[in-house]
């Protein structure tokens, strides 16, 4: 097997901003299900309390405390988390997004190309993605085209909605943005989005982790830490 | 070859396993560390400083009659329930007061009939409580304002304490809250008497509540009986003014 090509993968910046990034997802989704276990039901409209018709509750008190920081029932250390690392979340974010505009990271690599959207090309990545078969040689230089709508996703859809249902749910700032609250359909409504996007984000985590495992461990992780990332040989579904 | 590749997995499994564990348990120490969460804490005053800037004066959004909870939640005291409350109540609050001192240059003893006669604002707006839920309720009452522009506020005074008959834990001293002038002299920051037009229930907070729409439901101190002008918070109680904020919780409770 003659040795794999190896390229530059990730920019400095992507590769700082990731781990940032991969901490901060971490702390507020774990401080988030702490605050959420206060009141571990979820209503819609504009008000929604114990005596209301509830939409769904998660056991009979929430998330278990392995899943929330700190590992025991604290609203205030909670909120405390979460809000501190929101605030690092979005300079952080907002950093990326800056440079990743600038440098063209965006539109060079993670947005799709029209050809990539077409249902023939998205229904044989669907294919080959649960053969496990991974895009190899000159096709795994690129994001491919779900890999990119997974990302696009967080990016450009999640995590816009999870900060404007957050802020949603501010008392102070739907005074100056009401709306903000009016779009969402109330208060509560900006809550369940809020926990419903935090979950899909969850999910994509684990979903990424899984295809880090499964795509090599070594070298995806080497590839976000130090840059480099050997091209997966062969030709591609071999 | 195979078995090198499943041995280097295990290992980055095992290690990411294990890594995982000690950040969760470092999570939970530095959730115990009073120098970190202070840190972490640091985050309020960038919420307070950001929502100041961002919301000036603005009005919390005032609802329809027809938007209003069916029933209006209760939380914290629902009854103070001890001897001077409850003389009071059976007396239907004509010899309660509210007292207003500290740095005014008048104080006042106000009844409840006194307050009734000052001109009174009603508003439906959303309360939020820090637990996640919310009702919509009917106010009507007094404009904290109005009343401090009575009471001729002292140019040194920077809060308005509020002080209660509630006592959540035995020896605690009573509930309490405070809040800053911004928010005392909003126009929507009431003393309210009434809940869906009637007389406030005991659970709500009866004779007396307040009002500031703006920040979570733990700011609207219930079952008032002194309202205080100062200049500092530091030496009041536990001296991050106010029951919950001495207990971990934000002062400012905009978000």
């Amino acid at each position: 097997m003659p040795a794999a090509e190896v390229i530059r993968r990730h920019s400095l910046a992507t590769r700082i901003l990731h781990w940032i990034n991969a901490l901060c997802v971490f702390l507020v989704l774990m401080s988030g299900l702490q605050i959420f276990n206060a009141e571990p039901v979820l209503y819609w409209g504009q008000y929604g309390a114990s005596p209301d018709r509830m939409l769904f509750a998660i056991g009979k008190h929430g998330f278990p405390h392995w899943a929330t920081i700190p590992g025991w029932q604290a609203l205030a250390a909670g909120r405390r988390w979460h809000f501190f690392f929101a605030w690092v979340l979005v300079i952080n974010s907002t950093l990326y997004l800056l440079i990743s505009a600038s440098s063209g990271h965006v539109r060079r690599d993670l947005l799709p190309n029209r050809s990539e959207v077409a249902p023939s090309h998205l229904l044989r990545d669907i294919r080959n993605h649960l053969r496990l078969r991974f895009p190899t040689g000159e096709a795994a230089r690129r994001y491919n085209v779900l890999q990119k709508l997974a990302y696009t996703g967080v990016i450009f859809v999640l995590a816009p909605v999870i900060l404007a249902t957050g802020v949603a749910m501010s008392p102070g700032l739907d005074s100056a943005f009401p709306w903000l609250v009016s779009l969402v359909g109330g208060r509560q409504s900006a809550r369940t989005i809020h926990f419903t996007a935090a979950m899909l984000v969850a999910l994509f985590i684990a979903v990424h982790l899984l295809m880090v495992v499964l795509a090599g461990p070594w070298n995806e992780i080497r590839s976000m830490i130090t840059g480099r990332y050997a091209v997966p040989g062969g030709k591609t579904g071999t | 070859m195979t078995r090198q590749i499943w041995t280097r997995r295990q290992m980055l499994l095992r290690g990411s396993a294990a890594f995982g564990g000690l950040i969760l348990a470092g999570c939970d120490r530095l959730s115990l560390s009073p120098k970190f969460q202070h840190l972490l804490g640091s985050a309020e005053h960038l919420n307070y400083r950001a929502q100041r800037l961002l919301i000036g004066q603005s009005l919390a959004r005032e609802f329809r009659e027809a938007d209003i909870s069916p029933v209006f939640r209760s939380n914290g005291t629902r009854d103070p329930n001890n001897e001077v409350y409850n003389r009071l109540r059976v007396g239907g609050f004509e010899d309660w007061r509210l007292t207003v001192g500290g740095l005014v240059a008048r104080p006042l003893e106000l009844s409840l009939a006194e307050l009734r006669a000052l001109p009174a604002r009603t508003q439906i707006t959303r309360h939020d409580c820090v637990e996640g839920w919310s009702a919509i309720g009917k106010w009507t009452g007094a404009a904290l304002g109005t009343v401090l522009d009575m009471a001729q506020l002292g140019a040194d005074a920077r809060f308005v304490v509020l002080y209660c008959f509630d006592q959540l834990e035995r020896g605690d001293g009573g509930y309490y809250e405070s809040i800053d002038l911004v928010d005392a002299f909003h126009p929507q920051t009431l003393l309210a008497y009434a809940l869906n037009d009637h007389p406030l229930p005991v659970a709500n907070g009866a004779p007396l509540r307040l009002r500031v729409e703006r920040q979570l439901g733990y700011k609207q101190a219930k079952y008032l009986t002194r309202i205080e002008a100062v200049a500092r918070l530091d030496g009041i109680r536990g001296g991050k003014g106010g029951y919950w904020e001495d207990r971990g919780y934000e002062w400012y409770a905009g978000i």
